[in-house]
């Protein structure tokens, strides 16, 4: 497997959506290329780092304005 | 797809199927259980695409409304969240097209870029990097690093990665084919990842 091919794989490995078999071609081409797997690990960390980190928090009093607007709706007829 | 919506696994209805009929019979309140349940990702999503908070709190507020006003129209041949973040994505580029008067504004834009394609800067990752900074810088860098984003690859990461939506859930929001969001989730996935490079690579000399 050359590394072009892996990178094709690399989003269907992340997602876990492949099967045994690729799994082990890309398991053992792991193994010999430094590359790729710096590749897998730093792109898994990017996943995982904005899954994890809250980068825009909801504003004060919006929760409570949005609750209000949509009790004046439904006074309309809900 | 089935029409009936199910927990993954289990043969029980989503728990947003009650809600949704409890809302159709009247139950606001039943309106607000959901509200609460999904707004932070409702305002990230339009913060992500508006890129600029009073945008975004607009459409998060528009977005709520009309699916209460439409909620009738909710087949329930989808989840119900993934009905509610197609109205805000729809409700968040119609605000862009007002802000952008005069030019269209679409999810295909600025897409042109080889960017992403074959990795550049292979170094490895310090260990935890996100440790070397404080919660405010890193919230600053993932920011800016995520805006850099061109937008129609930004939209797809940020739905499919951050908000966990499938990658059919993705294309159907989007209006795309199943392969343009598989083909953008991985330029947007090695584009965030190279940007963040410069931020969290390996000192060398510094750690071994």
């Amino acid at each position: 497997m050359t590394c072009t091919e892996f990178l094709a794989l690399l989003d269907d490995l992340i997602d876990d959506s492949v099967t045994p078999e690729t799994r082990a071609q890309l398991q053992a081409h792991l193994r010999g290329c430094d590359h790729c797997k710096v590749t897998l690990d730093t792109t898994r960390k990017t996943i995982e780092i904005y899954r994890s980190h809250e980068i825009y928090d909801l504003p004060a009093g919006l929760r409570e304005r949005l609750h209000s607007a949509i009790m004046a709706r439904c006074k309309k007829g809900c | 797809m089935s029409t009936i919506q199910l927990v993954a696994g289990e043969n029980e209805p989503h728990p947003d199927v009650a809600l949704v009929e409890r809302v159709r019979g009247g139950d606001v309140l039943a309106y607000d259980e959901l509200v609460r349940k999904y707004d932070r990702q409702i305002f990230r999503i339009a913060q992500h695409i508006t890129q600029n908070r009073e945008d975004a709190e607009d459409v998060m507020q528009d977005a709520f409304l009309k699916a209460y006003e439409k909620i009738d129209q909710f087949q329930g041949n989808s989840k119900f969240y993934t009905w509610l973040v197609r109205i805000a994505v729809n409700e968040s580029l119609m605000r862009l097209r007002k802000r952008r008067t005069g030019r269209m504004v679409s999810i295909d834009e600025d897409i042109e870029t080889d960017e992403g394609s074959v990795p550049r800067d292979l170094a490895d990752w310090a260990p935890d990097p996100e440790q070397n900074y404080s919660q405010t810088e890193l919230a600053e860098i993932l920011r800016k690093t995520i805006q850099g984003l061109p937008q129609g690859f930004r939209i797809v990461f940020v739905l499919r990665d951050v908000e966990g939506l499938s990658t059919e859930e993705t294309a159907e929001t989007l209006g795309l084919s199943i392969p343009a969001v598989k083909s953008r989730l991985l330029r947007a996935r090695l584009q965030l990842r190279e940007r963040l490079s410069r931020y969290f690579r390996r000192k060398r000399g510094v750690e071994k």
